[in-house]
């Protein structure tokens, strides 16, 4: 690899899909040949669960804000149709020290986007010298997924979610996208891909103003939990395996990833809790399996 | 028709070595020094906002002395080069050495076949995963690699500043003994350098994935003021340090070799 120096007038300054494109590494996002005999399906079929598609897609993850920062979870199932392709998929991921990125879709080009993602915003604060603002994060996340729309009309949607702490305001900021690249702040919680829904009511059934820390955390898991209740492509906690899903916190203090152990206590609260809403519930077919 | 005049290539390497060196000596002058826990950068440099010290990757740092749009260019190309090399391979496989030698190409292209060389002398430091194994390379403004092993100063005034690190030097030292010898070379015993016209770096085993980061003024001022600690605590470190010093006097030769190159450069090479 030669050392990439450009004149000034062709610099690509700190956007490091530019610089991609300068070196010819970049990654065509044009639409496959031969696959429109098939037809543009619906678009978000992969990222709601309306069309099983054969291409892998990862399923539930949730955003919401507390007093002094954000919480994203999301489950470690992932499906191939009708069968399970990973059990321990990891669907959560550090965009940068202080923002945090979530995904939905098919895994392929969902994991690539998050691995260019998490490298633009490091080369940018590297080259500038500081770091972008959480807004520019949110619209350099929504440039990839817009890009990727012809992909999308394919049936290979990514959506993604994105959340982290605003330094500027101190508080913690979510962002939801469609396949379109549009994105748009939530104020308090946001839950998407197919068990999106579930998780969504149960966060707004516990949500209030103002929930410290670790109620946050708890509110995330049952709603995890809830999605894996309803939801087919959502993994609930594996306890033979011993997987469960995935936790960050970000605040003041930056993006944290919980522990296993955490998780799994969290868990065993959650289901003792319920064991003991419904005692008799168990020999009548209410057991967890 | 005229006839350009006959200039020896020898006269044209000598003046544009001597234009490079006054450049760099315009400058102010930094210090690098391996200690215990990773690589520590010192820097001469009242600007707050404008670095000689930066990251270029997890465990790789840049430094740069002498003209600074012409470093500049040179770290943010590095910074590209060890990106690009991470995204299309892994994380991993970005290392020091290789992107040394792409600069000491690139300078020894610049001078031998532009007209005005570069008036830079950069550092490329690399954290190993151990100690006793970090890297610094110093790579001259003609395209000369050396690569120190344990210290390395660039810069107009280096080779006094060297002196003073040699004699200062200890393996195994700790941060703060580390950085009050490299501030007390860089500033000589004629004046003193306060924590406002410094900008410290480090790269550190500590610091996780990302090993580089700043000393902000408040921590400057701390471990300058610190109580110096007896020495004699770094036993465990001997057996290293009478490893490295093995090795270390053919080391400072080059060192001295290099900075006594570039205080009365002859040849070119």
């Amino acid at each position: 690899m030669p050392l990439p120096l450009f004149s000034p007038a062709e610099d690509p300054g700190p956007d490091f899909k530019a610089l991609l494109r300068r070196t010819g590494l970049a990654v065509p996002t044009t639409p496959l040949p031969g696959a429109s005999t098939t037809g543009p399906r619906d678009p978000l079929g992969s990222a709601t669960g309306q069309s099983p598609s054969t291409f892998m897609h990862g399923t539930t993850v949730v955003a919401l804000r507390f007093a002094g920062g954000i919480v994203m979870a999301g489950d470690r199932r992932a499906t191939e149709g009708y069968s399970i392709a990973h059990r321990a998929m990891e669907k959560v991921f550090p965009g940068d020290r202080w923002s945090a990125v979530a995904i939905a879709g098919v895994a392929g080009p969902a994991v690539e986007m998050v691995r260019l993602f998490q490298v633009q915003l490091e080369h940018y604060e590297k080259v500038e010298g500081l770091s972008l603002s959480l807004e520019g994060k949110a619209n350099q996340l929504a440039q990839m997924v817009r890009e990727h729309l012809p992909m999308a009309m394919q049936g290979l949607a990514v959506v993604p979610l994105f959340a982290g702490y605003d330094h500027r305001r101190q508080t913690g900021r979510i962002f939801t996208y469609d396949v379109t690249g549009g994105h748009y702040e939530e104020t308090d919680f946001q839950a998407t891909g197919s068990g999106g829904r579930d998780a969504r009511t149960t966060i707004k059934l516990g949500y209030r103003e103002g929930l410290s820390r670790d109620e946050a955390i708890d509110l995330a898991i049952e709603a995890l939990f809830e999605a894996a209740d309803e939801d087919a492509g959502t993994g609930g906690p594996d306890l033979v395996r011993g997987i469960y899903p995935l936790v960050a916190v970000v605040d003041a203090d930056g993006y944290v990833q919980l522990e296993d152990s955490d998780v799994a206590a969290r868990f065993e609260s959650l289901i003792a809790r319920k064991r003991k809403e419904r005692p008799g519930g168990m020999s009548s077919g209410g057991e967890l399996r | 028709m005229t006839v350009p005049f006959y200039v020896a290539p020898e006269q044209v390497m000598k003046d544009r070595a001597e234009y490079a060196q006054k450049g760099i000596a315009r400058g102010r002058s930094l210090v690098a020094t391996i200690y215990r826990d990773g690589v520590l950068i010192v820097a001469d440099n009242p600007s707050r906002s404008l670095h000689k010290i930066s990251e270029i990757y997890d465990r790789i740092a840049f430094a740069g002395v002498g003209k600074y749009n012409e470093y500049d260019q040179l770290r943010v190309a590095g910074v590209r080069h060890a990106d690009t090399k991470g995204y299309a391979f892994s994380r991993e496989d970005v290392d020091a050495r290789s992107l040394a030698n792409l600069y000491a190409q690139h300078l020894g292209n610049v001078f031998t076949h532009e007209m005005k060389p570069l008036e830079v002398e950069i550092l490329v430091a690399e954290l190993a995963a151990v100690p006793g194994n970090d890297q610094l390379y110093h790579i001259a403004y003609e395209g000369t690699i050396t690569d120190e092993e344990r210290f390395a100063v660039l810069g107009g005034e280096a080779e006094p500043i060297a002196e003073r690190m040699e004699q200062a030097w200890r393996s195994d030292w700790s941060l703060g003994e580390a950085l009050r010898a490299a501030v007390a070379a860089l500033a000589g015993p004629d004046r003193t350098l306060g924590p406002s016209h410094l900008e410290v770096a480090f790269l550190s085993r500590e610091n996780g994935r990302r090993a580089f980061r700043r000393l902000t003024e408040a921590e400057l001022v701390t471990l300058l003021e610190e109580q110096p600690t007896d020495g004699r605590q770094d036993g465990a470190g001997q057996d290293a340090a009478s490893g490295g010093a093995e090795a270390a006097p053919g080391s400072s030769g080059t060192g001295s070799a290099s900075s006594s190159g570039a205080s009365g450069r002859g040849t070119a090479r």
